[in-house]
């Protein structure tokens, strides 16, 4: 293997390059193979202290991290917003040195605010691991999708996938357009106007609002939760129209190749932008991301503790 | 009785059409004609030397926070003074986002009692458009006049009720001040804190649309159109703001646009790596956009220069990229940056047209005494050396903050001298 990890932080995946990713997936094969042994755990990060530290609400992604780590051996703590003490008025600058203070050697941060883990990379010795910033990245999420594609289809490299649902607040679009793009495949946004920004053609993606037109020649969906919490604002006229436009209804999934797989980064809408029987029928990898998300992060927690070591 | 005399500068005066090398002279705090209106005896004369220096009126920044009453941590009249003395400003117009707001004629007495006990330049205050910044209700705008406020502006909290605003400018009128608007539509920018564009949409960080600019600048042509009084537009920041001014003021619309160097400056690229002192409001826009601020300078549409000094404690800046609060600091650097910038980098004005646009042009929209080298008037004098070549330091900074996103820019070009009433109040 040429390729070496060098880097203290996983921030996202626009900086990093396709050699990098690719090393991430292969020594997420590795980990994958430990999940399937009788005893699951490996003594990679023993004596380590990772701090799952959790400003917006999540709870697939902080338990992946959290059995990620305790799978290599680290001692884990979590921490919410609640929890913490920027319910009293704290800085988040504040809160991690006091972590940092603690001898924590691995920060993983979900932040509403985009950019919050930079900041605090910048500012920590220990490895900050991004599991979310605001609308900006969510680089293991892309990975592990990343690595569930290259899985089922042997490779990324010229496959067509579309992202379907609200882009412009998403991190998990934008962290899969930059892995996605890097390891060549083509990627198509499917949604919206309001909900995809046009400046991300800059980048060589396609955007398309009819969906029928995307499906059949596709090899990945990759489905968005419409985030009801955000559309505050208009964004669209509401559920019903949103399913009759853009839902991957049982009739929509007619059109779909047989071979075509079908993600969601969770939580599920079900009767929303996926059909129930869509979500749970054969092209549904669903589940297989869930548990490659724990390979990807113990990747991603070796690399970057290794690092900060 | 005092004298100087400054000798043998490059004496630049745009409002007397004046540019020749000579000596300048000062007689009791004001300029005179000739050396024998000095009475001191010769012993007692101060003599400056100013070869190689353009001698220009004092310089004046029409756009300065200067955070007291209310925010003293981030900066006093009192170090905003000393940092526009050090900027080579002889004159600061203070915006009106303090706390206790200026919207009475109390609080801008006690700013103008404090500025004279304590600060080294000149400090103009400006009074409020509402009541408490609400846009709502009228400031008492007559008495504010009354009191000497230089004009009236709600600053960072742009009136949104078209009506209200155009009730505020028909009475500015009658009472002969100019009104003063930072442009902007909260509706269309909501949460927005980068300008929306490529980088923002790269980066996540919720957009400040160019139109939520543009919609208020047009709003303002037309009052100001209706209402027949100036308004002007404060640090302009988009294309489509300098296309709508310069069709307005070709039809004899009285409105006005000024800019800060942090705009033509930088673009939105400078973000992508989320440190906050890149965040402004209106914030950095587009390459497209800076190449339409400088044709809008190049060709007049654009008249004053200013800084939209905007002081903030380190522990504010130091937070996450949405939390951190807009604003730059610019007095210790703006001259330095608009001369490298604009007369040698892009040579879209020269020297004396930039002395203009910091002199004669804010004069006149605020009918200011100030701005020239006229004999009679106030010796407020900035010495300039604009082939200096220099590196900003934040750490020498005598503003009480520190956010500049321009720490070690090499610049070329900066004042030297500072002299306000015929005293040097600052020199390099």
């Amino acid at each position: 293997m040429t390729t070496r990890w060098t880097r203290k932080d996983l921030l996202g995946l626009r900086e990093l390059s396709a050699d990098e990713i690719n090393f991430i997936l292969e020594t997420a094969d590795a980990f994958k193979q430990v999940g399937t042994r009788e005893i699951k755990k490996v003594p990679a990060l023993r004596g380590k202290t990772l701090v799952n530290f959790f400003v917006e609400p999540s709870t697939r992604t902080r338990t992946s991290f959290e059995l990620a780590a305790l799978r290599l051996s680290a001692d884990v703590i979590n921490l919410s917003a609640t929890s913490s003490s920027l319910t009293k008025g704290e800085t988040l600058k504040d809160t991690a040195r006091n972590l940092e203070a603690l001898h924590a050697d691995i920060l993983v941060l979900r932040h509403s605010s985009a950019g919050a883990p930079q900041f605090l990379a910048n500012r920590l010795k220990a490895s900050v691991i991004n599991a979310g910033d605001g609308a900006h990245e969510h680089p293991t999420q892309a990975l592990l999708d990343l690595y569930t594609i290259r899985e089922k289809r042997g490779n990324i490299a010229g496959l067509r996938v579309a992202i379907l649902g609200d882009i412009l607040f998403s991190r998990v679009a934008r962290s899969n357009i930059f892995g996605l793009l890097k390891l060549g495949a083509h990627v198509t946004l499917v949604g919206p106007s309001t909900l995809i920004p046009r400046e991300f053609e800059k980048l060589g993606v396609q955007v398309s609002h009819k969906i029928d037109e995307v499906l059949p020649n596709a090899d990945v969906v990759n489905l968005l939760r419409i985030q009801h919490e955000r559309q505050r604002r208009e964004y669209f006229p509401g559920i019903g129209e949103y399913i009759r436009l853009f839902g991957l209804t049982k009739e929509r999934a007619k059109l779909l190749k047989p071979d075509c797989l079908i993600m969601h980064p969770g939580p599920i809408n079900r009767g929303v932008e996926i059909d129930s029987v869509v979500a749970d029928g054969l092209h549904s990898v669903i589940l297989d991301q869930v548990t490659n998300g724990l390979a990807v992060r113990m990747a991603v927690l070796y690399l970057c503790g290794g690092i900060s070591a | 009785m005092s004298g100087t005399i400054i000798r043998n500068g490059r004496v630049v005066d745009p409002a007397n059409k004046r540019d020749e090398v000579a000596d300048l002279y000062i007689a009791d705090g004001r300029i005179v004609g000739s050396k024998s209106e000095i009475r001191n005896p010769k012993s007692q004369i101060e003599e400056i030397d100013a070869k190689g220096l353009i001698v220009a009126p004092g310089l004046i920044d029409m756009h300065v926070h200067l955070r007291e009453p209310g925010f003293s941590h981030k900066e006093t009249i009192e170090s905003g003074a000393r940092a526009a003395a050090a900027g080579g400003f002889t004159t600061i117009v203070c915006m009106p986002n303090t706390s206790p707001v200026p919207d009475n004629p109390g609080t801008i007495a006690w700013i103008k009692d404090r500025a004279s006990a304590i600060a080294s330049v000149n400090v103009l205050p400006t009074g409020t458009i509402s009541k408490n910044l609400a846009g709502e209700e009228l400031a008492p705008i007559g008495s504010l006049a009354k009191v000497g406020v230089v004009a009236i502006t709600d600053d960072g909290h742009c009136i949104q009720n078209h009506e209200v605003m155009r009730r505020a400018v028909e009475y500015a009128r009658m009472v002969g001040l100019p009104v003063l608007d930072h442009c902007q539509d909260y509706n269309l920018v909501s949460n927005g804190v980068v300008h929306e564009g490529y980088w923002s949409t790269l980066l996540g960080l919720p957009g400040w649309p160019a139109a939520g600019e543009e919609v208020i600048v047009m709003r303002n042509i037309l009052l100001a159109e209706l209402c027949d009084h100036p308004i002007h537009c404060q640090h302009v920041s988009t294309a489509g703001s300098v296309r709508l001014i310069r069709e307005a003021r070709q039809r004899g619309v009285k409105i006005s646009g000024e800019v800060c160097p942090h705009h033509i400056a930088l673009t939105d690229e400078a973000i992508q790596n989320f440190d906050t002192n890149y965040k402004v409001n209106p914030p950095l826009r587009s390459q497209t956009d800076v190449d339409a601020l400088l044709e809008g300078i190049a060709d007049g549409t654009l008249s004053i220069l200013c800084s939209d000094h905007a002081p903030h404690a380190d522990f504010e800046k130091e937070v996450e990229f949405d939390a951190a609060p807009f604003g730059i600091i610019g007095l210790e650097t703006e001259l330095g940056l608009f001369i490298d910038l604009l007369v040698q980098k892009h040579a879209r004005i020269d020297i004396t047209r930039l002395i203009e646009m910091y002199t004669v042009e804010p004069a006149r929209l605020l009918k200011l005494d100030a701005g020239t080298l006229l004999a009679g008037v106030r010796a407020d004098v900035t010495l300039i050396d604009p082939a200096l070549e220099w590196t900003v330091s934040v750490d020498q900074f005598h503003s009480a903050s520190r956010n500049s996103p321009f720490d070690g820019w090499k610049l070329k070009g900066r004042a030297v001298r500072t002299l306000v009433g015929g005293k040097t109040v600052w020199k390099l």
